[in-house]
């Protein structure tokens, strides 16, 4: 995090079209009736994943949800088998066990994605405090929506957090819907996050979701203060999703205008725009990034199913009678 | 011979683990300074330390979670849930994360935690503090589920739970709090899924887990003296996996069996019990399964309705002459 801030940007740029490809690609495959289930797209998020994964030091955490394959992607999991655990291969990360709610790489940090909205919010807390306990310079990052702020296990983990000093960041990607909800018909604080914060004994931080720069400094501050011993920080980032809620909704419920404004305050747009970058320079280094993504697509096809007996596999890690 | 109380042996056995094993921390309401609600963890704050001995907020999601976080990193917490019906506040937790982590990433994530929670009816703590639930949790893939019936077999059964990779949810009945026993020796092991044979018979099998090992036994005694008949008395131990060996191997010779399970009427562990027995050892039946369980209610809380709704000796005696009076063995 040394390197000159212009050649970093430029990465961050590029990490960005490339996740936003690799999320199309998905998009296309599921019109194309080729990967079953359903899936839960983060096209518009990618600078929260992004700018947090610059952040955070080669060894910190990270637990992610559904809408996480952009966390997973920015922290280094391969693309290849990203795409093969979507499709449901035994190449996949989780060896199509998994699926695409459910990343994981903990060769990477990458401590799982989880469907049960902020189920895992506890368990980063629990493995913040277990770095905690063995003094470890490891800090745990945990991601989740604005959805999540209004269920139990948020509160219990902040608490929690906040109370016993935890080494965790804590991410809001507040993309101002809760599933088809507005947040505002659920929430009675306007910002879910931030606005909870001093509850717990919290700062309210809200940064713009969309400035990679802007999330990379935050969650950067963030990192050292929870590794300083300071205690958890919550962040709200204000972002928004270009795609409907999962592969089934069409956004039917967002009113008039409000998909092409935040279309105007596109991450990659706005990251480009900065560094004085046209639109052909964009289409240029896109262009380049997807042949990329595209071969990992096409290994990912050629990966097998998982044999029949990997349906038992991993109950249990001991013996059962 | 030193003798040792239910209660001690619960303290007992997580000192043991915890001095052997650095990596054993436990954490739960009241756990530490306080010594626990039911006094079963004193001693414990004083030798191990705020370190690792936590007290936590009323939070049974952020305390089972945060064990779950903490197992996934490498160390092997022992979640207190105070009372067996407050795991209804985290079965998110015990269900949909640590009994499935391990197989949704292939062998990546693991889960080696024992819950343990105080359990069971018969003090007038009413409908909400009298579950023991060890049959919800066996449902569940993923989890292992244990209920000792003894000090020492809690000390046993405790070791190879924390040794475990995978979450064991422990089981631990108040009414067997002031049960005395011999203090085991130190390396007292007792591997999971083995069952024990409490008393032997030719007459019938009678199959229990938990505080209805005590039912089964006095059943035992008056069938014994009363009506000549001979039970082999058979102590579960563990209910997932289920030792349908110990089981079989008991109703080869008997031929009837009655199981104790407080655990209930609908879905009870004896139903599984008996569904495998039906399916793999029909021929070894000479009449119907008996299962002596409480009513399908809430636990009440009037002393005289709460004993009814318990199983009791006298329905395990009459359970075990019923299949005698009406078949013969083949």
């Amino acid at each position: 995090m040394q390197a000159d801030s212009q050649v970093v940007e430029l990465r961050s740029l590029e990490e960005m079209i490339r996740i936003r490809l690799f999320e199309q690609t998905l998009d296309r495959m599921f019109a194309r009736g080729l990967i079953r289930g359903t899936t839960h797209l983060a096209i518009g998020q990618e600078a929260v994943a992004v700018g947090a994964a610059k952040a955070l030091a080669d060894q910190d955490l990270v637990f992610s949800t559904y809408r996480g394959h952009h966390h997973n992607l920015a922290r280094g999991l391969d693309m290849t088998s990203a795409f093969a655990e979507v499709l449901g291969r035994r190449d996949g990360c989780c060896g199509g066990i998994g699926g695409s709610m459910h990343l994981t790489d903990v060769s990477k940090g990458l401590m799982g994605s989880y469907a049960i909205v902020g189920g895992h919010i506890p368990l980063a807390a629990g493995a913040a405090w277990a770095a905690k306990h063995r003094g470890e310079d490891v800090v745990t990052a945990c991601f989740f929506g604005d959805g999540t702020t209004t269920i139990g296990a948020f509160h219990e983990a902040l608490n929690l957090a906040a109370v016993w000093s935890l080494p965790l960041v804590l991410v809001c990607e507040n993309n101002l819907y809760s599933e088809y909800t507005p947040i505002g018909k659920v929430s009675p604080v306007a910002d879910p996050a931030a606005g909870r914060a001093s509850a717990y004994g919290l700062r309210p931080i809200v940064v713009d979701g969309n400035d990679v720069s802007a999330v990379y400094e935050i969650v950067r501050a963030a990192r050292d203060m929870a590794a300083r011993g300071e205690g958890p920080v919550l962040i709200e980032a204000k972002t928004y999703r270009l795609s409907g809620h999962s592969r089934s909704d069409p956004g039917a419920y967002r009113p008039e205008g409000e998909l092409e404004a935040w279309k105007n305050r596109d991450p990659i747009r706005l990251l480009a725009q900065a560094l004085g970058l046209s639109e052909v320079d964009v289409s240029g280094m896109t262009e380049r990034i997807k042949q990329e993504v595209d071969g990992a697509m096409e290994r990912a096809l050629e990966s097998p199913e998982p044999e029949p007996s990997a349906l038992f596999k991993h109950v249990y890690g001991g013996a059962t009678a | 011979m030193t003798t040792i109380s239910y209660r001690e042996a619960i303290a007992e056995s997580i000192a043991r683990a915890m001095r052997r094993d650095q990596s054993v921390v436990l954490l739960g309401e009241d756990v530490g300074a306080a010594g626990g609600a039911f006094k079963t963890t004193v001693g414990l704050f004083e030798e191990f330390g705020a370190e690792r001995v936590l007290d936590t907020p009323i939070s049974e999601q952020a305390i089972v979670g945060a064990a779950i976080g903490a197992a996934l990193r490498g160390l092997r917490p022992i979640a207190e849930i105070m009372f067996a019906d407050f795991m209804g506040t985290c079965w998110d937790g015990l269900a949909n994360h640590a009994a499935k982590l391990r197989y949704m990433s292939a062998g990546a994530l693991g889960v080696p935690m024992v819950l343990r929670t105080h359990g069971g009816a018969g003090f007038g703590f009413g409908s909400q503090h009298s579950q023991t639930w060890e049959n919800l949790a066996m449902a569940i893939p993923g989890l292992k589920v244990v209920m000792p019936a003894s000090p020492s077999d809690h000390i046993g059964l405790f070791q190879s739970a924390i040794d475990d990779p995978d979450p064991v949810v422990f089981v631990e009945h108040k009414a067997l709090f002031g049960m005395k026993d011999e203090l085991p020796p130190e390396g007292h092991l007792i591997p999971l899924g083995q069952a024990r044979t409490v008393r032997t018979g030719e007459d019938v099998t009678i199959v229990a887990a938990g505080a209805m090992v005590a039912v089964a036994e006095k059943a035992a005694e008056v069938l014994a003296t009363g009506s000549g008949m001979g039970a082999d008395v058979i102590d579960l131990r563990t209910l997932w996996p289920l030792d349908m060996e110990a089981v079989s191997r008991s109703l080869s010779k008997t031929r009837r069996i009655v199981m104790v399970d407080e655990s209930g009427s609908v879905c009870g562990w004896s139903a599984e019990v008996a569904a495998r027995l039906v399916e793999n050892s029909f021929d070894l039946l000479a009449g119907p399964i008996r299962r002596v369980v409480p009513p399908h209610t809430p636990v009440p809380f009037a002393a005289s309705l709460e004993r009814d709704w318990l199983p009791s000796v006298s329905e395990t005696v009459e359970a075990a002459r019923s299949l005698r009076a009406s078949f013969q063995s083949a």
